[in-house]
C-alpha cells in the first residue's frame, strides 16, 4: 500500500470531519450566544446553562481542524493562515470574549452581568461572522480579488444565520415553557434567510470559481451529484414544517429541526469536499503537494486512530450525562 | 518611526504566550489540588473538604476558560506569524502539538463538564475519576507541549534534508536532553503558582473575616506544600541550569552576565550589564561562587560572551528576568518555610495572632506568576536569535505582513489582554470577599449551608 498516497488522504477526511463536527457543535454556542440579547435575564440563565457543560469540548473541535492543517499539511498552513490573517485574529479575539464571558457573567458580580451578557453576544457574532468570511475566503481559493470578497461577505452573512438555527433547534432540545416557545418563534423566522443564503450561495458558488462549475456542471457527474441538492432541499422543507407544526414541537419531537440542520451541515459539508479535492489550496497546492513526510504522518495516523474513537466515545458519554432539560443546571 | 514586523511579530508572540502561560500555570497545579480536596471529603466525609472543593473549582472555571481562549490564540499563531517554522519543522513540532490535542485536550474540556455540573449527575466516583482525568489532561497538555519546547532549545533525534527536519527517532525528539529538567521544573513551578494562589486568597479571606473551618484548611495545605516544593524547585533549577550549561553555555554566560571565559569565575549578584562596552557596570560579585553553582567546582570553567559575539542573546533582559526568577524562589522558600512552622507545626490559625503572615501571604498570591513569567523570559529570550538551537534563526521564519497590521492587531491583543486581566483579578477579589453564594444555588449545598447555620447556632 502507497502511504504517501494514503496518509494525506486519511488526514484530509479526519481534518474534514473535525471542521464538521466543530460547525455543528460550536454552532449551536454560537447561535445561543447570539439570541442572548432577544431572552430575559432568567432565560439568559437557562440558555448559557443549555450549552455550558458542552462549549468547551465543542471549541477543541476547531482546534484539531486547524491542528491537522498544521500536523498534516504544514506548507498550506501557512499559506492559508497568512493569507487570512486579519479574520483569523478577528474570530479569535471573538471566541477570546465569548469564552471568558461564560465565566464572568456570574463570577464577577451582579452589577457587571449586563455587560459580560453583552460581551457574550458580541463575541459569538465577532467569530461567527468572522468564520463564515474564512469560509468564503477559502473557497475561493485565497486569491483576495473583488468577485471572492463578494463572495465571502455572502458567507460571512450566512454561516450566523445557520448558527442561529442550529441554536434555536438545541433549545428545542434542552429547554420548556415561555423560553422553548420563543426559540420555536426564532427558528420559525431564521429559517427562511437560511434558506435564501442556501440558494445564493449554491448558485454563486460556480460562479466565482470555474474549477468547481467544470465539476459540478459535466455530465454524468452533475447526474449522479442531484441527490445533494435535491436531499438538502427536502431537508430545508422539513424544518419549516417542524417548526410550525404543534403536534411535533409539543410532543417532544422537537430534535428532529436538529437533526435535520445536522443533515444540511453533512451534505453542504460532502458538497464542499467534493468541490475542493484534491485541493487543499484551491488552484494552488494539493494534499499530497502539502503534506509532512510520511514518517511524521504514520506516527500521528497510530495516535489518532486510538484515540479518535476514545474522544468519541466520552463525547457521547458527556452527552448523555447532561441528557434531557437544563433549567435545574447551574453554571456558578 | 517605523517599526521592523519582524521585531512586531515577536513582541505579538510574546504577549499572547506571555498571556496565555498565566492560566495554565494555575490550572495545572490547582487541579491536582482540587483532586485532593475532593478525595479528602471523599474519605473524611468532613464537610469543610467539599466546601473548599466548591469554592475552588469554580476559581479553577475562570483559569481554565482563560487558558482555553489564549490557547486557541496560540495554535493559530505558528501559522499566522511563524509561518516558516511550521514549513521547516513541521514533521516534528506538527505531531506533538498533535499529541496534545488528541491526548489533553479532549480530556480536560469534556470531563471539565462534568467536573463543574455533574455533581447531581453522576456518582460520587465518576465525579471524583472526571477531577482527576481533567487533571490528568493538563499535565498532558504540559508534557506536549513542553517536549515541543524542549525540543527548539535541545534538538534531538532529527535529521536535516533540504533546510527540513526529518525525524530519525520520536524516543529521541520526545525525550531530548534538556526535556525532563523542563518539565520537573515547570510541573512543579505550577503547583507551587497554585500553593501560594490558594494562600493567598484564603489569607484575603480570613484578613476580612469571610472564613469558614474550609479556608485555614485550605491556607493550611498550601503552607505544608510551599514548605515541601519551593527548595525542591531550587534544587531542580539547580540541575536545570546544569544542563543548559552543557548545551546551551551562551544563554548561562548571559544569565551570569560572564564576558570573558574564566575559571574560579565569580558569581555577580546584581550589575547593570552594558553589551556594547562588554562588562557589566558596578557589579556586586562573590568570588568563585559561579563556577561553583555551575559546575559544582571552585575551578570549574565557565564560558563567556565574547566567545559567542553575535551568536549570543540579549545579555540584560536574560540577565535580569533570571535574577527575578531566583529572587522569587529563594522569598518563596523562606515564606513557604515561615508559614508551614506557624500553620502546621504551631497550629496557630487566627486572625489575631497571624496578621503579619496574612498581609505577606496575600502579598504573594500571585508571585507564582512573576517566578513564572521570568522564568519563561531567561528561557526563551535566552535561546536568541535561534528558533531551533542552532540550526533555524527566527528571523527566518517570520511572516511578511507590514508592520501597520501586525502593530494594529498587536495592540488589539494587547488591549483586551489588559481588560480581561483586570477582569479576573476583579473577580477573584470579588469572590474571596463573599462567602460562596453559588453554593447555595446547588440543592445539595443548599442543605449543607442550613446544616451548618444550624451548626454554628
Ligand atoms: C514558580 C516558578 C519558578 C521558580 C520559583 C523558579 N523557577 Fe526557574 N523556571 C521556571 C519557574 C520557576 C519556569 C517558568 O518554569 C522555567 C521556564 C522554562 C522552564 O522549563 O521552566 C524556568 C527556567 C529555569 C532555567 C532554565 C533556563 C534555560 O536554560 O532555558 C533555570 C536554569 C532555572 N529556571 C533555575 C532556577 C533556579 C536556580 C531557581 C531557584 C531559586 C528557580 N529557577 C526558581
Ligand atoms: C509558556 C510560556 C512561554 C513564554 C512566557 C514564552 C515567551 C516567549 C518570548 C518572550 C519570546 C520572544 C523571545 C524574543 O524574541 O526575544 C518567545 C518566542 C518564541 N517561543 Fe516562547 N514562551 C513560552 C513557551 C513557549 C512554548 C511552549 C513554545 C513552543 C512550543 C514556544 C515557542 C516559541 C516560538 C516559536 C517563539 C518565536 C520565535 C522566537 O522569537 O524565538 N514558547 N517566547
Ligand atoms: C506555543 C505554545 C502553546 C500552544 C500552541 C498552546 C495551545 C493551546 C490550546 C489550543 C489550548 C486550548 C485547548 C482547549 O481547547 O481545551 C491550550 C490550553 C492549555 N495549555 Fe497551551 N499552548 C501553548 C503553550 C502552553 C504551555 C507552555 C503550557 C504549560 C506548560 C500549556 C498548557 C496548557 C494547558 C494546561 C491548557 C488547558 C487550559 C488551561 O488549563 O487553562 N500551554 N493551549
Amino acid at each position: 500500500m502507497d502511504l504517501g498516497y494514503w496518509l494525506p488522504l486519511f488526514f484530509a477526511g479526519a481534518m474534514g470531519l473535525a471542521l464538521l463536527i466543530y460547525v455543528i457543535l460550536d454552532g449551536y454556542d454560537l447561535g445561543i450566544g447570539m439570541l442572548l440579547p432577544f431572552a430575559d435575564d432568567r432565560e439568559k440563565d437557562v440558555m448559557v446553562a443549555a450549552i455550558g457543560p458542552f462549549w468547551d469540548a465543542n471549541e477543541t473541535w476547531i482546534v484539531l481542524g486547524v491542528g491537522i492543517l498544521l500536523i498534516a499539511f504544514p506548507q498550506a498552513h501557512g499559506v492559508v493562515l497568512t493569507a487570512l490573517y486579519l479574520p483569523v485574529t478577528i474570530m479569535l479575539m471573538g471566541l477570546i470574549l465569548r469564552g471568558v464571558s461564560f465565566d464572568f457573567r456570574v463570577k464577577a458580580g451582579d452589577r457587571h452581568k449586563a455587560k459580560w451578557n453583552a460581551l457574550f453576544a458580541l463575541g459569538s457574532l465577532v467569530a461567527s461572522v468572522c468564520q463564515g468570511w474564512m469560509l468564503g475566503a477559502f473557497v475561493t481559493g485565497l486569491t483576495g480579488d473583488s468577485t471572492s470578497t463578494l463572495f465571502a461577505a455572502l458567507i460571512a452573512v450566512a454561516l450566523p444565520a445557520l448558527y442561529i438555527m442550529l441554536g434555536a433547534a438545541w433549545l428545542l432540545i434542552k429547554t420548556e415553557g415561555e423560553l422553548f416557545r420563543k426559540a420555536a418563534h426564532w427558528g420559525r423566522l431564521a429559517v427562511w434567510p437560511m434558506g435564501g443564503f442556501l440558494v445564493l450561495i449554491s448558485i454563486a458558488t460556480p460562479l466565482v470559481s470555474q474549477t468547481i462549475a467544470d465539476k459540478w456542471f459535466t455530465l454524468p457527474n452533475a447526474i449522479g451529484l442531484m441527490p445533494i441538492p435535491i436531499a438538502t432541499g427536502l431537508a430545508w422543507a422539513g424544518l419549516i414544517w417542524i417548526f410550525n407544526s404543534r403536534q411535533i414541537l409539543h410532543h417532544g419531537y422537537g430534535w428532529l429541526a436538529f437533526l435535520s440542520l445536522v443533515v444540511i451541515c453533512v451534505l453542504a459539508g460532502i458538497g464542499l469536499a467534493y468541490s475542493l479535492f484534491p485541493d487543499i489550496v484551491l488552484g494552488q497546492l494539493s494534499i499530497w503537494e502539502s503534506a509532512s513526510s510520511t514518517e511524521s504522518l504514520l506516527f500521528t495516523f497510530w495516535g489518532a486512530i486510538i484515540t479518535l474513537p476514545m474522544i468519541l466515545g466520552y463525547t457521547v458519554f458527556i452527552y448523555r450525562v447532561f441528557r434531557g432539560k437544563a433549567s435545574d443546571l447551574s453554571y456558578e | 518611526m517605523e517599526f521592523d514586523p519582524f521585531l512586531l511579530a515577536r513582541l505579538q508572540f510574546a504577549a499572547n504566550i506571555s498571556f496565555h502561560i498565566l492560566f495554565p500555570t494555575i490550572t495545572i497545579g490547582l487541579c491536582w489540588v482540587l483532586f485532593y480536596f475532593r478525595l479528602r471529603y471523599t474519605f473524611s466525609g468532613d464537610k469543610a473538604w467539599e466546601y473548599a472543593y466548591f469554592f475552588w473549582v469554580k476559581i479553577f472555571a475562570l483559569s481554565f476558560a482563560l487558558g482555553v481562549v489564549s490557547g486557541i490564540t496560540m495554535s493559530f499563531q505558528f501559522g499566522t506569524n511563524w509561518p516558516g517554522f511550521m514549513e521547516r519543522a513541521g514533521n516534528i513540532a506538527g505531531p506533538l502539538l498533535g499529541y496534545e490535542v488528541l491526548t489533553a485536550f479532549f480530556l480536560e474540556a469534556s470531563f471539565l463538564g462534568i467536573m463543574l455540573f455533574g455533581k447531581d449527575r453522576v456518582s460520587n466516583r465518576m465525579h471524583l475519576m472526571a477531577t482527576a482525568l481533567v487533571a490528568v489532561g493538563t499535565s498532558f497538555s504540559a508534557f506536549w507541549i513542553l517536549s515541543l519546547n524542549s525540543w527548539m532549545q535541545t534538538p534531538a533525534g532529527y535529521r536535516l534534508e533540504d533546510g527540513i527536519f526529518h525525524v530519525e527517532s520520536w524516543w529521541a525528539v520526545i525525550f531530548n536532553p534538556s526535556f525532563p529538567y523542563r518539565f520537573a521544573h515547570m510541573f512543579n513551578a505550577s503547583l507551587l503558582t497554585a500553593a501560594f494562589l490558594i494562600m493567598g486568597i484564603s489569607a484575603w479571606r480570613a484578613r476580612r473575616g469571610v472564613d469558614g473551618p474550609a479556608t485555614w484548611k485550605v491556607m493550611r495545605t498550601g503552607a505544608v506544600m510551599a514548605a515541601l516544593l519551593a527548595p525542591l524547585q531550587v534544587w531542580i533549577g539547580d540541575l536545570h541550569g546544569l544542563n543548559t550549561l552543557e548545551h546551551q553555555p551562551a544563554k548561562i554566560a548571559a544569565m551570569e552576565g560572564v564576558w570573558e571565559t574564566e575559571r574560579h569565575a565569580p558569581l555577580t549578584l546584581f550589575g547593570f550589564p552594558d553589551e556594547e562596552a562588554r562588562t557589566t557596570h558596578m557589579a556586586i560579585k562573590v568570588p568563585g561562587l559561579a563556577s561553583l553553582i555551575l559546575t559544582h567546582e571552585w575551578d570549574g570553567e565557565i564560558r563567556g560572551l565574547n566567545e559567542f559575539e553575535g551568536e549570543h542573546p540579549p545579555v540584560a533582559p536574560v540577565f535580569w528576568a533570571f535574577r527575578v526568577m531566583v529572587g522569587v524562589g529563594v522569598l518563596m522558600v523562606l515564606v513557604g518555610l515561615w508559614s508551614a512552622w506557624q500553620l502546621w507545626v504551631r497550629g496557630k490559625e487566627s486572625r489575631e495572632g497571624q496578621g503579619v503572615l496574612l498581609r505577606i501571604l496575600s502579598v504573594m498570591t500571585f508571585s507564582g506568576w512573576v517566578a513564572v513569567l521570568a522564568g519563561w523570559y531567561v528561557t526563551e529570550i535566552g535561546r536568541q536569535p535561534w528558533v531551533v538551537d542552532g540550526l533555524l534563526r527566527t528571523a527566518d521564519v517570520v511572516a511578511d505582513h507590514s508592520s501597520a497590521t501586525v502593530a494594529g492587531t498587536l495592540f488589539g491583543y494587547v488591549l483586551l489582554y489588559l481588560f480581561l486581566l483586570v477582569s479576573y483579578i476583579a473577580a477573584l477579589r470579588y469572590m474571596a470577599t463573599k462567602p460562596a453564594r453559588s453554593l447555595s444555588l446547588m440543592p445539595q449545598q443548599r442543605a449543607m449551608n442550613a446544616e451548618r447555620a444550624q451548626g454554628e447556632a
